[in-house]
């Protein structure tokens, strides 16, 4: 049994990493950007190519694709993200629905059906383990995902309470209006925190193509764990973002000793008992679901 | 070349015309009251001033440099800084936070977080406090420290009074003197007539988006401002309302 929690909790911090964009691009910019699955995906093909047509290493592939990720999340910030929200809250999150289609399309055009993995180019990490007392194996990979996800969600932290950018992004998240008044550049604040939030998703794509396949429309399913997570976690809170992706895998990880296909059905009954629990506390009910406040759009 | 003048300044909110043409200047140093009824134009003007009101028509000039197409964040770089009516703080964040997002701007002076904290000493114990936890008069003191944090060289102060008990605004002002002494160009709107003329060395009364009194505060009598206050002014036959 003990051996199930540590591997759930581990991959706790795969379903972490994957949420952490979703959930910090939500707390920031109100934004549920649903390309966030695909995007992760394009940064594994983008990896993925650089390994098979340059022989770069993963590792050092990132050096070029995350910040090609930080300057596509400016770009969409800039472009279509900004001119999307001025039209209500519910146009962001067609235009990132669209955007997903957009991408997954391309990368079918570009790469066609085969699947992919970057495991053949990373060598014997990809199924290497480390043994921990009580002979409990501990895939080292796994452990990488597991501090990665700890180090980009206390530095996430660290940097919007520590340091002057972390503060105007926080001070534009809840007044752009105020924050201007103050000397804040809230576009720019937004555009960096989209940067911000792409970052993490191109370290997520890197992990999602060592551990597993992929393939161009694999985007839609790592949404939805991101997702899952993300709620289970509290939108927004990004160490809760932590707790939510360690407490969906453990409820994968224990459905799936229960029934050998419990493994998803665990993940999304935890995520629906979390949901419910959350709206009958809050006082909302499901009722009140449709009368949650939208915020003005800006 | 005066500080500040605002030229035929007009700020639509759609349909609704706020502020219709008001033109006039400040020199450095002075305090400038504006007073006038709810929805006269105030706070519309002062929010056009520091540019979060994009004007329909005229324009604002700080030192002689047209600020038309400086966006707000910009203009407090330049100097201009407003304590907003009903105070807008980040009440996520703590008192100190609040007042470094103020030196974002990165304008050069003296105002720090302890002196802040100096100057309005109640803060001192809630530092750390989330203002969203804070008392008014807490808010109001953090809000208007926020301000002087970018070491503005005109602060526009909107209603620092409003919903504060009279104690509470003593303080508030007399902190505000301190800064007047110092120097330091302030427009402040204020509700309390006796107050205002007290504090400022113009004043100027709005009414309907038009200004319809303007004079020295030690000049202008009680009953001047009452009248442009409520319009008794105009005597054109047909405007009594019924």
């Amino acid at each position: 049994m003990s051996n199930q929690i540590i591997q759930g909790i581990l991959l706790g911090g795969y379903y972490a990493l994957i949420a952490c964009g979703l959930s910090f691009m939500f707390s920031v910019m109100r934004i549920i950007n649903l390309a966030h699955g695909s995007l992760a995906v394009f940064a594994a093909f983008a990896l993925w190519w650089l390994a098979a047509r340059f022989h770069i290493s993963p590792f050092v592939g990132l050096l070029i694709v995350l910040p090609l990720m930080a300057a596509i999340g400016w770009v969409l910030q800039r472009f279509l993200l900004e001119r999307s929200a001025r039209g209500g809250a519910l146009l962001p999150i067609l235009t990132t629905f669209g955007l997903a289609i957009v991408i997954d399309n391309l990368l079918f055009e570009q790469f066609g059906a085969d699947t992919r993995s970057l495991a053949p180019y990373i060598g014997s990490l990809s199924y290497d383990s480390w043994e921990w007392p009580g002979s409990i194996y501990v895939g080292k990979l796994a452990v990488i995902m597991f501090a990665s996800a700890v180090i980009l969600l206390g530095g996430l932290q660290l940097f919007l309470t520590h340091t002057r950018l972390g503060r105007s992004i926080r001070a534009t998240s809840e007044d752009p209006d105020t924050a201007g008044l103050v000397g804040v550049d809230a576009r720019r604040a937004n555009a960096i925190a989209a940067s911000i939030a792409m970052v993490t998703v191109g370290l997520a794509g890197a992990f999602l193509g060592m551990r597993s396949t992929f393939d161009p429309y694999a985007g839609a399913p790592q949404l939805l764990f991101a997702f899952e997570a993300a709620v289970i976690g509290g939108a927004g809170s990004l160490w809760g973002t932590l707790i939510g992706g360690i407490v969906l895998a453990l409820a994968q990880t224990l459905g799936a000793q229960v029934h050998p296909q419990g493994f998803l059905i665990g993940g999304h009954v935890a995520f629906l008992i979390v949901l419910f629990i959350r709206l009958s506390t809050s006082g909302l009910g499901l009722r009140g679901l449709q009368r949650l406040p939208t915020r003005k759009p800006t | 070349m005066s500080l500040l003048s605002v030229e035929n300044l007009v700020v639509r909110h759609g349909l609704l015309q706020a502020v219709r043409g008001v033109s006039f200047t400040i020199e450095r140093g002075e305090t400038l009251a504006l007073v006038g009824a709810n929805g006269a134009g105030k706070t519309t003007l002062l929010r056009a001033i520091a540019g979060a009101h994009h004007p329909a028509a005229g324009r604002v000039l700080l030192s002689g440099a047209d600020l038309s197409n400086v966006p707000s964040h910009r203009r407090v770089g330049m100097g201009i800084a407003l304590v907003p009516e009903g105070r807008k703080l980040f009440v996520q964040m703590t008192v100190e936070e609040n007042l470094l997002l103020g030196k974002t701007a990165g304008r050069p002076g003296d105002w720090s977080v302890d002196k802040v904290l100096e100057m309005f000493p109640n803060l001192k114990p809630r530092r750390h406090a989330k203002t969203g936890h804070l008392s008014g008069g807490e808010q109001q003191a953090t809000a208007i420290g926020r301000a002087l944090m970018s070491n503005p060289d005109v602060l526009l102060l909107d209603e620092v009074s409003l919903g504060l008990s009279p104690l509470i605004v003593d303080r508030v002002y007399a902190a505000l003197q301190g800064l007047i002494a110092s120097g330091t160009t302030i427009i402040l709107v204020e509700q309390d007539l006796n107050r205002a003329l007290a504090v400022s060395d113009r004043v100027i009364c709005m009414l309907e988006g038009r200004v319809a009194l303007e004079g020295p505060s030690k000049a202008v009598s009680r009953e001047d401002v009452t009248k442009a206050y409520f319009g008794l002014h105009r005597k054109s036959p047909g405007s009594v309302p019924a």
